[in-house]
């Protein structure tokens, strides 16, 4: 039951499975070919920030899915359905939270080789910030989730969810954009048991807040 | 086993906000059995088939069910982007059911296999919807509203499989507004457990 279930979710959400799902792909690509015209071409002030213009884009990115992310099937009756067939809030939710990972942090780390071609980055630049990606993706597909499920009964639900994630995912931005600047491998570590924590408790959240969402 | 009773509530109360619609509510539906659930609009007939669904829970009182309980509601949890071949095919691959052309050809759905779901009109979908639901063989069937929307040959359809489903000893619940005409059918007027004021109780 929940192989079907992981299939209809990416298909639903994976980039060009239709339905603007590349959306964040390209916006994460668009920040990166703007911020040189935007501050000026010198490689040096590129590949000195550049590497926090990708963390900023990547988390901007993680809010755009954020609107159909929940909401669309608590509308479709899917969430309900799913329940009377046996399977629990939470383990829909853990499915979802996997879905909507491996639609945006996937694509997003392989979009960081043509963002650090536009931006100058240099070797050891990129291998942080790949890591870093890599560990700190999981963490905000998690607090979008949480954030998606919670607002989804709500009217202006997805203008609030984009507020909601940046104060939530300061934690994760500022160790992940800070083992760049310090050239530290270390404080990865903090990010990635920032992401395991939220990726943890996001289930259990996210299923307790589309109950919730019925009893209106 | 033959007259065990497969859905039962018991002192039922549910609210909608700070509503209450309903209270004192007892019934018992047994295999084979068909309830017809009447009420004017905003009389907590969804209400009641979501609680009984162990959707939601009730204010007060107690639902009991033995058996699996499918539900056919107005939202029959189609993605709307599919194509409707496609969005059936995955709740038969979630059911592992195979064999969904009899149901399909039984409801007229054969030709709308290829038309993505949102183009369909409600009395389409409400079918599809049941599609899905046949596929299930569960034995309690919770139908809100299965009628609506529908033409004068898919109402005498879909009456004729709700009848064939009591008659093979399952299980109907079905909030309509319109006559159904099912062997044995009981009815419960929602209407009959709605609240009422403390003076009027007195008067009585």
């Amino acid at each position: 039951m929940i192989l079907p279930l992981l299939k209809r979710d990416l298909g639903k959400f994976f980039p060009f499975a239709g339905g603007g799902a590349a959306l964040p792909v390209v916006f994460f690509v668009a920040v990166a070919m703007l911020y040189p015209f935007a501050v000026g071409p010198d490689a040096n002030t590129l590949s000195r920030t550049g590497g926090g213009v990708v963390w900023i884009a990547a988390l901007l990115a993680a809010i755009l899915p954020l609107e159909k992310l929940v909401s669309q099937d608590i509308e479709l009756g899917m969430f309900d359905q799913l329940r009377l067939r046996g399977l629990t809030e939470e383990v829909m939710m853990a499915v979802r939270l996997l879905a909507h990972w491996l639609s945006f942090g996937p694509p997003l780390i392989l979009a960081t080789f043509p963002a650090a071609a536009l931006l100058a980055l240099d070797g050891p630049t990129l291998h942080l910030l790949l890591l870093g990606l890599l560990a700190g993706t999981p963490g905000l597909a998690a607090i979008g989730l949480m954030i998606a499920a919670l607002t989804a009964s709500l009217r202006a639900g997805a203008a609030l969810s984009g507020l909601m994630l940046i104060p939530l995912a300061l934690p994760i931005l500022i160790f992940g954009a800070g083992a760049l600047a310090r050239q530290d491998a270390a404080s990865l570590g903090f990010v990635a048991a920032i992401s395991l924590g939220l990726v943890a408790i996001a289930p259990f959240a996210a299923g307790a807040a589309i109950r919730a969402a019925r009893e209106v | 086993m033959g007259t065990a009773p497969l859905l039962r509530a018991e002192g039922l109360a549910c609210r909608r906000g700070d509503r209450l619609l309903f209270r004192r509510l007892s019934f018992e539906v047994r295999r084979g059995e068909a309830l017809h659930l009447t009420g004017a609009n905003g009389t907590g007939k969804t209400t009641l088939i979501r609680a009984l669904a162990g959707l939601t829970t009730p204010f007060a009182g107690e639902v009991t069910s033995e058996g699996a309980i499918g539900l056919l509601d107005e939202r029959p949890a189609l993605d709307p982007d599919l194509p409707l071949g496609r969005a059936l095919a995955f709740w038969s691959r979630v059911d592992g059911f195979e064999g969904a052309a009899q149901s399909h050809a039984a409801l007229g759905l054969v030709p709308l296999l290829e038309v993505p779901v949102r183009y369909l009109s409600t009395g389409q979908r409400k079918r599809a919807g049941l599609a899905a639901l046949i596929e299930r063989r569960v034995p309690i069937w919770l139908l809100d509203e299965p009628l609506s929307g529908l033409d004068v040959s898919a109402i005498a359809q879909v009456t004729q499989m709700i009848a064939g489903h009591v008659a093979g000893r399952g299980i109907a619940l079905i909030a309509s507004h319109q006559v159904l005409e099912i062997p044995g059918l009981r009815t419960l007027a929602l209407e009959d457990y709605a609240p009422r004021f403390e003076a009027e109780e007195d008067a009585q």
